[in-house]
């Protein structure tokens, strides 16, 4: 079993819609976007909206058909697999959602949720599956009389367990979180992290940490990619990049993003303007417009993504003087 | 922890329902054991009173060949409450299946569906309805064909909007992650969800039936003599207007009843599908 | 000491639902003064917008208000709906969290900015298409003369609650309640949005409350600090004091479970459970049943405000069994 469990490179998407002016544009969702992602590993996604970070969780499990680029899961082509064998990359590759209302089947009890989710995939034989829908109830600490009640039964965190529970039923290597803290309260939010993190380290689970919160991403995460319309901007060992950004996007970010040292309320404010329109990328670098470091190139020609030393890379001229770019590593 | 029980309302029935469900259980009563509630058999001749006004012997008064009207409305209860469940129920399944299954995959057969529901929606139901009888001919059985060809049009529509409300909801998204099949997602996840409006509309609509099927008997299309319906019989005493107003005022409200009690339980199941989401 | 421009004292709201009394604000006290951003933080349920609603009088019956709200100290609970109309709008407004339901979105933002000059001052029509512009351009909107013809779909979500602040201002109101401003925006916008309001109120010595759940925003941009829990202010303190040694359990909790200042991927203290309800029965300290620092006395009887330093109150009876100060995040 090799640890390189998820591989995308090169995913694009767009989506068809119209322009400001009523014409038909096409919004340029993913730009491109490649990370690796291993067994027992959290890769944070931050980005703001806008950035393309829920359509690429949406494309990883392939409820959004990308246009373009590879996902390889466990050494196969995921993009190719149909019947049995893209039922069985469902199953392994899970989502968490975002809104624990809309996520649960209002109708059905916490055991049948979980009991046709074992079911579907013949996991248990019929008369094991109670004892695994006990174990899954235990797995994400609820007690075990919620399995006879309904999602409105619950409150928002103990819904986001369920939602938990039952992407963990069908056994997955590797789950997909996007935004899952975000509707989330303060004191509720540190629960679902906790129990999150502990699940990985039991499970050894791969997990693509999604959000528009730093501060969770930056505690929660191993690795980091920074999202900017539709791109990876930045990305590197979540200490590093947060501890040093290198990309100013990154840099206004984590400025921009509140700490609860009152100290710092007489400052600036992190970064001057709005996002630009996603259906009329500008030429060059898509950040050049609110950077303060702007220089002529930026405005006419993109930036790669550079390598700022072996594990971390920037899209931005001033990481230039770095190795080539390395980010794409081959797997062993 | 605990499991925290999120303020449940008492599932208190509302008096729509009530009512609503009183008049219905009162009316397949009487559509079952109709010779136990009339007072008389509704197809006996009395010469001695005929078009007697109300009194204590006929509450209702009596016909032109002195039929007790009150026995007659009774009797009526079986072919009108037959009318609202035999016409309708076909539309119910077939346009629910059609709509759903349309709703969830779309394309071609989206726009199919559509386009035929702008053409029925266009003309005015009677004036369909009586065509298709014009067709067909006269009788119960045709009127059910009639009604059924034009109204499962209606089910489908709704169930179409229901299902493409329901399935941009991320547990029908993650139902489809978990792997699941189309069938599975479509019938034990999205249409348990979709079926509340449904049920309701189909309450509204059986009242409708009635309506259609009263004023189709008026016209001498739907039930035949010596079948009672309630517009059959508005018909019968359509020349004694003016001289005994009893034949028709009375089926009139048998009418009215029927559909209020129809519609105060399509609202009340409908408040009850709400308060248990 | 200056005098307060907004005192509330022992405001309690009810909202009635089903035949059911819910008490969403619990009979709280505070004060604002003149100039000062007091930040009203709490999770949802706490009572904290209820409390805005309340000093505005937008509660409807059934539900009730209950207490005393001191306008420049006049009592304004109670009063005639007209002689309401011109403290709020005039001199108390208010902006949401939610920009694009909160303008109208058949009227240009021009026109909206206008209608609320016209209606609280006595400025001439080209005056007020003057001032409109002073005010786009007053909130950082570019190019402010030639959005004025936009519609607010044609805006971004920055852009358009920074027109509802400018809708806002068009009366030169001495207080501004802000209801969740920044949460539907993202992390720059929201930036750039609290260093609008700072600005504002240090410009316009105008006062602010600014109800939010991010105790960051709070730490960032306030001056001042109450902290709600089921319908009851809990603790109040000034922004450095708070967040250096809060005297309240709940607010030790909730700083502690901010993943801020942590080891990476280890476990974050929480509050365990759930707030209560509202409706639901209390007998003691509402957080008894969540605290780490519960003791007996705390499990009986209505907590009292107490002092613990200076302009620093708490309902906590614990205080004194908190630790000393946080380490700095």
């Amino acid at each position: 079993m090799t640890k390189r469990l998820l591989e995308v490179a090169d995913l694009t998407k767009g989506f068809v819609t119209r322009g400001a002016d009523g014409r038909i544009a096409q919004l340029k969702a993913l730009r491109g976007v490649s990370f690796t992602l291993d067994r027992g590993e959290t890769l944070g996604i931050v980005g703001e909206s806008g950035s393309g970070k829920s359509t690429l969780a949406r494309s990883v499990v392939r409820l959004i058909e990308p246009d373009g680029g590879s996902i390889r899961f466990d050494g196969t082509d995921a993009r190719r697999l149909s019947g049995r064998e893209r039922s069985q990359f469902n199953r392994r590759v899970q989502m968490v959602f975002q809104d624990p209302y809309s996520s649960l089947n209002p109708r059905m009890t916490v055991r049948a949720a979980l009991a046709e989710a074992i079911g579907v995939h013949r996991l248990r034989p019929p008369a094991a599956v109670d004892g695994r829908i006990a174990e899954l109830l235990d797995l994400v600490q609820l007690p075990q009389e919620a399995a006879e009640r309904y999602p409105r039964d619950f409150s928002g965190g103990q819904r986001q367990r369920i939602g938990i529970a039952r992407a963990l039923a069908v056994e997955p290597d590797c789950l997909i979180a996007d935004e899952i803290v975000s509707a989330l309260d303060l004191s509720i939010q540190a629960q679902i992290i906790n129990l999150l993190l502990e699940l990985q380290a039991r499970l050894d689970l791969a997990i693509l940490f999604i959000s528009h919160d730093l501060r969770i991403v930056r505690h929660i995460s191993h690795r980091v990619g920074v999202m900017y319309l539709g791109e990876i901007v930045e990305t590197g060992g979540a200490e590093q990049v947060f501890a040093d950004p290198r990309h100013p996007y990154t840099q206004a970010l984590i400025a921009a993003a509140p700490t609860l040292d009152p100290g710092r309320r007489g400052r600036q404010e992190a970064v001057h303007g709005e996002l630009p329109s996603p259906i009329d990328l500008p030429a060059g670098c898509s950040f050049a417009s609110r950077c303060v470091h702007v220089m002529e190139r930026c405005l006419t020609m993109p930036p790669a993504l550079l390598s700022v030393d072996r594990t971390r890379a920037a899209r931005c001229y001033l990481t230039e003087n770095a190795a080539p770019p390395a980010l794409r590593e081959k797997s062993p | 922890m605990t499991v925290d029980t999120v303020d449940r309302r008492p599932n208190r029935l509302q008096p729509p329902l009530i009512f609503g469900t009183a008049i219905l259980t009162l009316m397949l009563i009487t559509a079952l054991l109709p010779q136990f509630v009339a007072p008389y058999d509704p197809t006996r001749f009395d010469y001695h009173a005929t078009l007697a006004p109300p009194s204590l012997a006929h509450l209702f008064g009596t016909d032109m060949y002195g039929r007790d009207i009150l026995s007659r409305i009774l009797w009526a209860t079986r072919i009108d409450l037959q009318i609202a469940v035999f016409s309708t129920v076909g539309p119910v399944i077939v346009g629910t299946l059609i709509g759903t299954l349309v709703g969830y995959y779309g394309g071609f057969a989206d726009i199919v569906l559509n386009r035929l529901v702008d053409v029925v929606v266009t003309f005015p139901f009677l004036v369909l309805v009586i065509g298709i009888i014009a067709i067909l001919g006269p009788g119960l059985t045709n009127l059910y064909i009639a009604i059924g060809l034009v109204d499962w049009v209606f089910f489908a529509r709704l169930a179409r909007a229901e299902i493409l409300v329901q399935r941009r909801l991320d547990y029908a998204h993650a139902a489809r992650g978990l792997g699941y099949g189309p069938a599975r997602i479509i019938f034990r996840h999205l249409l348990p969800n979709a079926i509340g409006p449904i049920i309701t509309y189909w309450m509204t609509d059986m009242a409708l039936a009635i309506l259609l099927g009263s004023s189709l008997g008026y016209l001498g299309l739907g039930a035949q003599p010596p079948l009672a319906e309630w517009g059959a019989l508005i018909a019968d005493g359509k020349n004694f207007m003016a001289t005994a107003w009893w034949i028709t005022v009375f089926p009139g409200i048998a009418i009215v009843v029927a559909g209020f009690g129809f519609s105060l339980a399509g609202d009340g199941v409908a408040d009850l599908l709400r308060r248990r989401e | 000491m200056t005098e307060n421009l907004l005192e509330v004292h022992g405001l309690r709201t009810e909202y009635r639902s089903d035949g059911r009394r819910f008490t969403a604000v619990d009979g709280i006290d505070f004060t604002v003064g003149p100039g000062e951003i007091l930040g009203l933080v709490g999770e949802s349920g706490s009572g904290k917008s209820a409390t805005l609603r309340s000093i505005l009088g937008l509660i409807k019956p059934p539900g009730r208000v209950e207490g005393r709200i001191l306008w420049r100290g006049r009592d304004i609970h109670g009063l005639a709906p007209s002689a309401l109309q011109r403290v709020r709008g005039a001199e108390i407004a208010m902006i949401f969290q939610d920009p694009m339901t909160a303008l109208n979105p058949v009227l240009t933002v021009g026109q909206q900015i206008r209608e609320s000059l016209a209606a609280h001052t006595d400025l001439s029509a080209s005056d007020r298409q003057r001032r409109a512009i002073e005010l786009l351009d007053l909130v950082g909107i570019p190019a402010a003369a030639s959005r004025l013809d936009d519609y607010p779909y044609q805006f971004s979500g920055g852009i358009r609650q920074r027109a509802m602040i400018a809708i806002a201002l068009a009366a030169k109101p001495a207080l501004l309640l802000a209801d969740e401003p920044t949460t539907a925006l993202d992390v720059t916008i929201q930036d750039q949005i609290i260093k609008l309001i700072q600005r504002l109120a240090a410009e316009l010595r105008m006062s602010v409350i600014l109800v939010t759940h991010d105790l960051g925003v709070v730490a960032e941009s306030c001056d001042r600090v109450a902290v709600m829990y089921a319908g009851r202010i809990v603790e109040t303190a000034p922004v450095a004091t708070l967040f250096r040694s809060p005297r309240h359990a709940y607010t030790l909790g909730l700083l502690q479970s901010m993943p801020v200042g942590r080891s990476p991927r280890t476990p974050l203290p929480f509050i365990p459970g759930a707030p209560p309800r509202p409706g639901d029965s209390l007998n003691g300290c509402a957080f008894a049943a969540r605290c780490a620092f519960v003791g007996d006395e705390c499990r009986h009887g209505r907590p009292e405000t107490r002092h613990v330093g200076l302009d620093h109150m708490t309902l906590c009876r614990r205080a004194e069994a908190l630790p000393a100060a946080l380490e700095p995040a």
